[in-house]
């Protein structure tokens, strides 16, 4: 799970990390007041969406001008301009896709003097098992190019999970820095609170960028954007706090949807639906559409042990995307029972009053009794033995309308 | 010879009682496994019981602690369905308790409490297969997990795997073929994890029996470029078997979570293509489609 900005530097705020002081403001009437909570002379408004990139971004509305989505006011005056131009338009970055996303809330934070920008991350290194701090000197820019083209400029430190950050782990990250005096010092302290936030709120990835050295010497956490590991969230009682900062209006309808019905489900832009028991069958499910010449409208898996409910459940939540023109189902039953297949995808097809072409893949245990609950239902639903014959069927199927 | 577990292994169950546990356990009983007990705190001293599929009762006795059962029955395997929030706890109680195999077939166990139980692990000399994996099987001799029994059949062909219905398709493939398995691992799904490929991979190449191996794996991480750099250097020493491979996700968006924690392209790294390439470097023959494992494995066996 994503969090907005603001959000990110309360929870690290309450860690103990230096952030600017800020206001977060959802709707047009609350910017006067938090523009005059802070002191200037500089104000830095920035839109809060689930997405990087907001600096270099660009608004789709003419009305919100030619900047970004991140904006400096000179003035109190200038600032509230800049709140007035970009609440409620979209801004397209390069992660957003074209569509954009739209601000919904604004934060607007008091401006540092800034007088380096540097980058630090954290996130679990799936190499060593262990948390790991990511550092660059070449804060504000793109890590990933920077990864590319100046790898050497990039220093990972893994963390011991019996000893913490240990004050030897915090000088290698201040040399990896360069940082010297109260940016040095501020180092020590600051290494142990991201590492305290981090563990103790299941954090799957940290990022600041940029981590700034001020012209006073200190350092600051300019930008942060923090994810949650889902698993940890989705623990009763384990985060409520954090649960409490979810913005689904960031979210996806259908993936909203699925969610509640504990599917995995992520939308794409083709026209075949899927819906496969198991993460890697129903990658290899996609895959093999691809192969096959056309693309996936989405990825879903059911899990094991799925009943006729979930199963129909999923089958709706696929065919509220419009772009749907066929829908393959793809089942190896483990703890999955092809005769509950059978019997959900049915009273889906159904209820949804099904109209494009359906497919239907059933091995493992069952499988002869869901395919008989299929033969005998008198609906058309076309059968497949294996994986590539479901998938040539499926496309030939949606060719041939 | 196969790996891991034959007919001699002693099986205890961690979350024998709930409905999955209980399920899986009569399943794995009815497969001829030893299951010698369970675990459920609080219910020590009674008994558990099963129902097989020829309608016949099991009964099997329960323990408060793994390490009472280990004691009691000489257990030497345990298989973990203890759900996400007790989930990391039952493996450190395990690892306490010295059980040399652990396979925790659970779902959604957060990554940093596998961060705390991969440190427990690297003291210890346990092996853990999972989290989040369909678990173990040597044909006709032991089924530790979830895999559907019927589909196995006894051959000469290694299977792992990071995704479970994958898994079931190789096998099912190898079956047809007439080429059958010695055993098939899954090592799950989740991006920290107890065994990774390229330690099933130093098993397979020391197995007698084992004259050729299925690989699957998914985007996410670098475990499959790992295997390939440990293949390239055994070929060097002269140890190298015929291989097939395959990998899911080609067609997977950057940056998002394939059902899978661990499968995800993140930071420019672990997409599909480049893991396809390592393969290949390493002389694995790389199937485009999942469908077709089983027919490239005969293939390759014929030269």
């Amino acid at each position: 799970m994503n969090i907005h900005e603001h959000q990110a530097k309360e929870v690290l705020k309450s860690f103990g990390a230096p952030v600017a002081r800020g206001v977060a403001i959802t709707s047009l009437d609350q910017a006067q007041a938090a523009i005059d909570a802070l002191p200037g002379p500089l104000w830095v408004v920035k839109s809060q969406i689930h997405a990087g990139g907001r600096g270099k971004g660009k608004f789709i509305e003419k009305e919100a001008g030619e900047k970004g989505g991140v904006r400096l006011g000179f003035s109190k005056e200038q600032a509230l301009e800049h709140v007035k131009a970009m609440f409620g338009r979209h801004l397209v970055t390069a992660q957003t896709g074209p569509g954009g996303k739209q601000v919904n809330r604004i934060y607007v934070e008091d401006g540092a003097d800034i007088e380096k920008e540097l980058y630090l991350s954290m996130l679990v290194d799936r190499e060593t098992g262990r948390v790991a701090f990511v550092v660059s000197t070449e804060g504000g820019m793109d890590i990933e190019a920077v990864a590319h083209d100046t790898p050497e400029k990039i220093l990972t430190i893994s963390i011991d999970p019996a000893t913490g950050v240990t004050d030897a782990d915090a000088a290698k990250l201040s040399e990896a820095l360069k940082l010297e005096g109260a940016a040095k010092t501020d180092m020590v302290s600051l290494s142990k609170i991201l590492y305290k936030a981090f563990t103790s709120k299941d954090m799957s990835m940290l990022e600041v960028n940029p981590l700034i050295v001020m012209k006073d010497g200190h350092l600051r956490v300019l930008d942060a954007k923090v994810s949650f590991d889902d698993n940890a969230l989705a623990i009763k009682g384990r985060h409520d706090d954090i649960m409490a900062l979810r913005d689904t209006s960031e979210e996806d309808e259908k993936e909203i949807a699925a969610k509640e019905w504990d599917l995995a489900y992520i939308p794409l832009d083709g026209t075949i639906g899927c819906m496969v028991n198991g993460a890697g069958l129903a990658m290899a499910t996609m895959d093999i559409i691809k192969l096959y010449g056309e693309e996936p409208a989405n990825f879903c898996d059911v899990g094991g042990g799925a009943g006729k409910e979930k199963v129909a459940a999923a089958f709706k939540i696929i065919m509220q995307d419009p772009n749907v023109k066929g829908i393959l189902v793809n089942i190896f039953g483990g703890i999955m029972r092809c005769d509950i297949i059978a019997e959900g995808v049915l009273a889906a097809v159904r209820e949804t009053n099904l109209a494009v072409p359906l497919v239907v893949r059933l091995e493992g245990t069952n499988a002869e009794m869901g395919k008989k609950i299929i033969r005998e239902s008198g609906l058309n639903v076309i059968p497949a033995n294996d994986l590539d014959d479901a998938a040539q069927k499926i496309v030939a199927a949606i060719k041939g309308k | 010879m196969s790996i891991l577990i034959d007919k001699n292994t002693k099986v205890l169950t961690q979350g024998m009682t709930g409905k999955t546990g209980t399920f899986h356990t009569e399943q794995g009983i009815a497969y001829g496994t030893q299951m010698v007990g369970g675990v459920t705190p609080g219910k020590g001293g009674q008994k558990w019981t099963g129902k097989l599929p020829d309608g016949s009762t099991v009964e099997r006795p329960l323990f408060n602690t793994v390490a009472e059962a280990r004691d009691a029955t000489g257990a030497n395997a345990t298989v973990i369905y203890v759900p996400p929030s007790g989930c990391a706890a039952a493996i450190l109680e395990a690892i306490d308790a010295e059980i040399p195999l652990i396979v925790t077939i659970t779902e959604g166990v957060p990554v940093l409490d596998m961060v705390k139980v991969k440190d427990r692990l690297s003291k210890s000399k346990s092996r853990l297969i999972g989290p989040n994996c369909p678990g173990v099987l040597t044909p006709n001799q032991c089924k530790i997990g979830i895999m559907p029994g019927s589909i196995f059949s006894h051959g000469s062909i290694g299977v792992l795997s990071r995704s479970g219905t994958l898994t079931y398709e190789a096998v099912f493939q190898t079956t047809n073929e007439g080429l059958g398995q010695t055993t098939a691992v899954g090592i799950g799904g989740d991006p920290v994890k107890g065994t990774d490929f390229i330690d099933v991979l130093e098993m397979f190449l020391a197995d007698d029996e084992t004259k050729a191996i299925i690989m699957i794996g998914e985007i996410g991480g670098s475990g499959e470029e790992d295997a390939a750099q440990f293949l390239k250097d055994e070929a060097k020493r002269g140890r190298k078997k015929p291989m097939v491979g395959f990998i899911a996700g080609r067609t997977a968006p950057k940056g998002r979570t394939m059902g899978h924690a661990g499968a995800i392209v993140s930071g420019g790294k672990g997409d599909a293509e480049s893991k396809i390439e390592a393969m290949q470097s390493a002389g694995i023959v790389v199937s485009d489609s999942p469908a077709r494992l089983g027919v490239t494995m005969t293939n390759v066996l014929k030269g």
